[in-house]
């Protein structure tokens, strides 16, 4: 492929990309996100291939192996185009059938498509079943239709549309104005507009200047990123380019997983496409504008993907964090200007760019504008990614989404933001998704993991378990951290285990005050928001642990003997 | 370096710009107690003993005083009943690990630190990193190192260059504010040196 010079060429390209696609053609499209990859997904793909073979259909129809299509709780998952037939929890066993009667036999399997366990209703495509239906899933819903080993799928979606609008069509200025009019706001965890990040960075001294994309991704319970950029890695791709042009950055990091392969070879794969088509590296799109993307790979802790502590391990030391009293945006990577952003940040940049401010901004609240991914975990029948806009209530994501409480269990409360977030009870879940508003109660959308939490769930032990975790994962240098965490830690033990004492309570809030305000990095001074939430609003089960060692969740075992 | 006027302890104190407020607080002779702290080496910020308020335009919030750099118009407030009661709570977080530190006993006799407020557990080093810092800023060897992270970092000779280096330095010595350091050499040097040095180690 030689490489594009122009956006006329790039237009062309696609024309003859979309010419050659027969839209009756039979295509099957068969999920390999992470969790279907866990339910065997690629035992599937063998057995499609295999069969296709075997029945000689190798020019009749084409396979895909797509990314995340984000009803992970039903994977395998596999769509027949054109129809969109969709089955679900496919085995290797299905797969002959599935060739010789809905693939040539034009019929449905009945017992492969969706089912309502409540009503019964059945739902032959993908976007009838209640888990799509009424998501917008305009960052998600690509991935179906696409291979993310191939720049031809991403293209013939109208990928690079919005890089060639800017770069031919817009000046950096006039791109900096509609993100910042689109109030895009981060959505690695704390809200901050990108517009005025990326605005920071390019008016910084110096000449040399870094973007970033954050796709470190260490909360338990997220996987809302992974899904998007092992998915549709040159969506993430085109925005980042895009952001370097407005800056004025002319080298990029990617700073990954190290434990996801399968994002990291679709990740290279798209880096070294859009090399050869001309999308990145010199002279891009024949504009002028040079920009080259480096892969890092994180070291396995958490604390790794906080912005000061990501900087320092690609300058290839130990992710300690500093403190922001210099901010990253003017003295980032090597103390030059540095742009972080979040994987679903930068994946919002390029419909942006298309679309238009005044569209995007009419999605969502007031303050918080476009759609918001969401991984849905804990005890919710659909674990899954959900994509819905801003303002959505937690209420329809519960229940219409994700299905509601498995087992006719009640639900108790909804974690967001993992070991640095906090929790809200039933009552509030007519709130909707907005960063403020959930800042105000005292939790935080953070990068948007929702975790579920029925009536078993023990709220002491939740926020052990978040104790738990940080204290292996934060990175032990500053005093009210480590000994905060260590010290909350052994109190809230022994809370769970029947030796709580009078004053417990008193002495975590007073540990929490100090490590919230003293720490150095966010991960400290967060290391206090589940307890404190869980404090405010569910007082009376710590209370029940310490004063009749009772857990009322019967779920700490030491507490359970006296309840028996 | 221009000249910038801020105000420490409702005194107006002059600091070049560069500085941080401690350097302009102990120019200007008003104390701020630290325990990573040292002329020598690169500001750290570990401790966060020296956490002062720092006001800036009507704004108010908590800051290492070691890392924060002065700036014009700054309002720093080294005592307060928040501050206090940080200093208090980091004294005894510390004194659970090193009960009878002497680096500690005056800090915590005048922040009114209890030694027994938390269970002890005795493991010397409070992890202010001036060995580790000095080793590798001042005489480049890194012979000792911070090993692991959270709850479990230590501080850690590194056998092979501490059989190596060590002998004739031990200048970090000094520098550790409770025994943790000598005890971590004794350790490593039992442990480790005789099984690296092919030549009859030196008597001490
Ligand atoms: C301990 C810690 C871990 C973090 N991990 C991530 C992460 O995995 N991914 C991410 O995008 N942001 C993470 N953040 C937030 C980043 O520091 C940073 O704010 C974000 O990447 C900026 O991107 P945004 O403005 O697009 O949200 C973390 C922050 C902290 C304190
Ligand atoms: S707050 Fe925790 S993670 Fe952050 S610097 Fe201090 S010890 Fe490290
Ligand atoms: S002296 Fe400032 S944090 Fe230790």
């Amino acid at each position: 492929m030689a490489h594009i010079n122009s956006a006329a060429e790039l237009e062309e390209l696609r024309k003859g990309i979309l010419s050659k696609i027969e839209p009756d053609k039979p295509c099957i499209a068969i999920c390999a996100g992470i969790a279907c990859l866990g339910l065997g997904n690629d035992r599937v793909i063998s057995a499609f291939e295999e069969e296709i073979r075997k029945q000689s259909l190798e020019t009749k129809v084409d396979i895909r192996a797509t990314g995340c299509h984000g009803f992970c709780e039903k994977g395998p998952i596999v769509v027949i185009y054109p129809e969109e037939i969709c089955y679900l929890e496919v085995t290797p066993e299905d797969v002959p059938e599935i060739i010789s009667q809905t693939v040539v036999g034009k019929k449905v399997i009945d017992r492969l498509i969706y089912t309502d366990p409540n009503t019964g209703a059945k739902a032959v495509h993908q976007f009838e079943i209640p888990f799509y239906k009424n998501q917008s899933r305009l960052l998600i819903g690509n991935n179906p239709k696409i291979n993310p080993k191939s720049i031809e799928d991403y293209l013939a979606i109208g990928g690079y549309s919005a890089l060639a609008k800017a770069l031919f069509a817009m000046n950096p200025e006039q791109v900096l104005e509609e993100i910042k009019k689109a109030n895009l706001r981060g959505r690695g965890g704390g809200g901050f507009p990108a517009g005025s990040k990326w605005e920071t960075t390019r008016n910084a001294p110096g000449e040399e200047k870094y973007v970033i994309v954050n796709a470190h991704e260490g909360e338990p319970g997220a996987f809302m990123d992974r899904a998007l950029f092992t998915g549709n890695p040159h969506l993430v791709l085109e925005g980042l380019i895009i952001g370097a042009y407005t800056i004025g950055s002319h080298q990029g990091f990617i700073y990954t997983r190290h434990d996801t392969p399968q994002l990291r070879e679709n990740i290279d794969i798209a880096l070294s496409e859009a090399k050869e088509y001309g999308l990145l590296g010199e002279n891009i799109l024949g504009s002028g504008f040079n920009f080259n993307v480096e892969v890092h790979l994180d070291v396995g802790i958490f604390v790794s993907g906080e912005s000061s502590a990501l900087m320092r391990s690609i300058e290839g030391k130990s992710p300690e964090p500093r403190p922001k009293y210099i901010r990253t945006s003017v003295s980032g990577i090597w103390n030059k200007p540095s742009n972080l952003n979040n994987v679903e940040t930068w994946a919002n940049v390029p419909q942006i760019i298309n679309n238009g401010s005044k569209w995007y901004s009419s999605i969502g609240t007031e303050r918080s504008k476009g759609t918001k991914l969401i991984s849905l975990s804990g005890n919710i029948c659909n674990t899954g990614v959900v994509e819905v806009p801003m303002g959505t209530s937690l209420k329809e994501i519960i229940y219409n989404f994700g299905g509601g409480i498995p087992n006719g269990k009640k639900l108790k409360a909804v974690h967001f933001g993992g070991p640095m977030g906090g929790s809200i009870p039933e009552s509030l879940i007519d709130s909707p998704l907005d960063f403020d508003v959930l800042s105000k109660l005292g939790t935080s959308l953070g990068a948007g993991d929702m975790l579920v939490l029925d009536e078993d769930n023990c709220m002491v032990e939740t926020a052990r378990y978040f104790l738990d975790f940080l204290s292996g994962e934060s990175c032990g240098k500053c005093v009210p951290c480590r000994e905060g965490i260590r010290q909350m830690l052994k109190t809230l033990t022994d809370i769970t285990d029947g030796k709580g004492k009078e004053g417990d309570i008193e002495l975590l809030e007073e540990i929490a005050g100090v490590v919230g305000e003293a720490a150095l990095c966010s991960l400290g001074r967060s290391v206090p928001k589940p307890l404190l939430s869980m404090l405010k609003y569910f007082r009376d089960e710590y209370e029940a642990h310490i004063k009749e060692k009772r857990c009322p969740a019967l779920f700490c075992k030491e507490l359970k003997k006296g309840e028996l | 370096m221009s000249e910038i006027i801020l105000q420490i302890d409702g005194r107006e104190v002059a600091a070049e710009s560069g500085m941080t407020v401690l350097e302009a607080a102990q120019r200007a002779g008003i104390s701020i107690p630290t325990l990573c702290h040292h002329e020598m080496l690169e500001p750290y910020g570990a401790c966060r003993l020296c956490t002062v308020e720092a006001e800036v335009r009507g704004r108010t919030k908590l800051v290492a005083s070691c890392l924060y750099p002065v700036e014009k118009d700054l309002i720093v407030r080294t005592r307060s009943e928040k501050v206090d009661k940080i200093r208090k709570m980091i004294l005894e977080l510390l004194l659970a690990h090193a009960p009878e530190a002497r680096g500690l006993q005056g800090l915590a006799q005048e922040y009114g630190a209890d030694k027994n407020r938390f269970e002890k557990e005795p493991s010397f080093c409070i992890h202010c990193g001036l060995c580790v810092r000095y080793c590798a800023e001042v005489k480049k060897k890194h012979a000792i190192e911070f090993v692991d992270k959270g709850t479990k970092r230590e501080i850690s000779f590194i056998p092979e260059i501490a059989a190596k280096e060590c002998w004739n330095c031990k200048e970090c010595f000094p520098l550790c504010p409770t025994e943790a350091l000598q005890a971590a050499f004794v350790l490593t040097k039992e442990l480790a040196f005789f099984s690296l040095s092919s030549e009859p180690v030196p008597a001490e």
